[in-house]
């Protein structure tokens, strides 16, 4: 057989090597442009105390995570019992983020199924959602104690999520200087 | 000047195009001036909708897109330029927001990559169409055969 031959079959198998690479790819994860920036300051209303506020200054100096939630949200449903179990067992400290949702909505859904957050800011128009670049809900930041994203995930949390991503990162987090 | 006619009127065409989609939003946002009303047509055309990812915040009905397209409003009528939007929006969701992307280091794959690979086929074909006419040389005729056709020539006459 002549070698020339072969190339059609060169062609193809280069070809699907790509394919099974955009295969594997998910688009619909954007990487972050907030990865290694510091998370942006806001101040919004606090769910559950009438007339308070709260900003990121709050967490400042621990390493804390940002949760971006919603009641009418059906994965934020499928994270919060494994997200609730991570916080819990780890400590973390974590800023929800309640984006364009009603807040008598939102405290129903906490009541019902529980509520792992150490504050909640009250995002009604989407506003600082916007600031945090955030296009999927739900979304969960890692932050330093020097207040730096240094991690994103867009979608909800899974068990893989926290055992791969989350908990070794806030482990290793967590021995940084401050 | 016939850089902006053409801008505006490809803005104009992908607007007719998407119309449908946003037109009840158009008459409800009012603009205070024509270059306000332009800047915020190219843009929301140029914004990718990242909920729905293939479609601009303009074409797209999500509620994400419907917030940025208030931002960009909100935006050019309070005086800011285009490039003021655009780095709003870069740095917020990265340049996968951008339909017409930044021409970069990151980009130039992108950008030069059909140009490379039309080289390369050239390239190849050329190489080939040469390889053909070695392979092939010309026929060429020896004394006996030239002496029979030559026969032939004047056998019809």
């Amino acid at each position: 057989m002549k070698k020339s031959a072969l190339i059609p079959l060169g062609i193809f198998a280069v070809l699907v090597v790509f394919l099974a690479i955009g295969l594997g790819l998910k688009p619909r994860e954007v990487p972050s442009p907030f990865i290694g920036k510091p998370v942006p300051e806001f101040t919004l209303p606090k769910l559950m105390a009438e007339g308070e506020n709260i900003s990121p200054q709050a967490l400042k100096g621990q390493v804390w995570m940002l949760n971006v939630f919603a009641s009418w949200c059906v994965s934020c449903r499928a994270e919060h019992d494994v997200l609730t179990r991570f916080i819990n067992r780890e400590k973390v400290p974590v800023l929800g983020l309640n984006y364009k949702d009603e807040p008598e909505d939102a405290k129903a859904w906490l009541a019902a199924l529980g509520n792992p957050y150490e504050h909640i800011a009250v995002d009604y128009e989407g506003q600082v959602g916007i600031d945090l670049g955030v296009y999927g809900v739900p979304e969960t930041f890692v932050i330093d104690k020097k207040g730096i994203i240094r991690h994103k995930s867009t979608g909800p949390v899974f068990d893989e999520t926290v055992q791969n991503d989350l908990l070794p990162l806030i482990l290793k987090l967590r021995e940084e200087q401050g | 000047m016939i850089k902006r006619l053409i801008i505006t009127l490809m803005a104009s065409l992908f607007f007719i195009g998407s119309a449908a989609t946003y037109s009840d939003e158009a008459e409800r946002v009012t603009f205070k001036n024509e270059q306000s009303k332009s800047d915020y047509t190219v843009l929301v055309n140029e914004l990718r909708c990242l909920v729905c990812q293939n479609q601009t915040i303009a074409d797209s009905d999500a509620d994400l897109a419907k917030d940025l397209r208030a931002k960009v409003f909100t935006m050019v009528e309070a005086g800011q330029s285009r490039s003021d939007v655009i780095d709003y929006m870069t740095t917020r969701y990265g340049d996968f927001v951008l339909y017409r992307p930044a021409f970069k280091m990151k980009t130039l794959l992108l950008w030069l990559g059909p140009i490379v690979f039309l080289f390369l086929a050239i390239f190849f074909v050329i190489r080939w169409v040469r390889k053909q006419s070695v392979i092939t040389p010309p026929p060429t005729l020896n004394e006996a055969q030239r002496a029979s056709v030559r026969d032939l020539l004047n056998k019809t006459d």
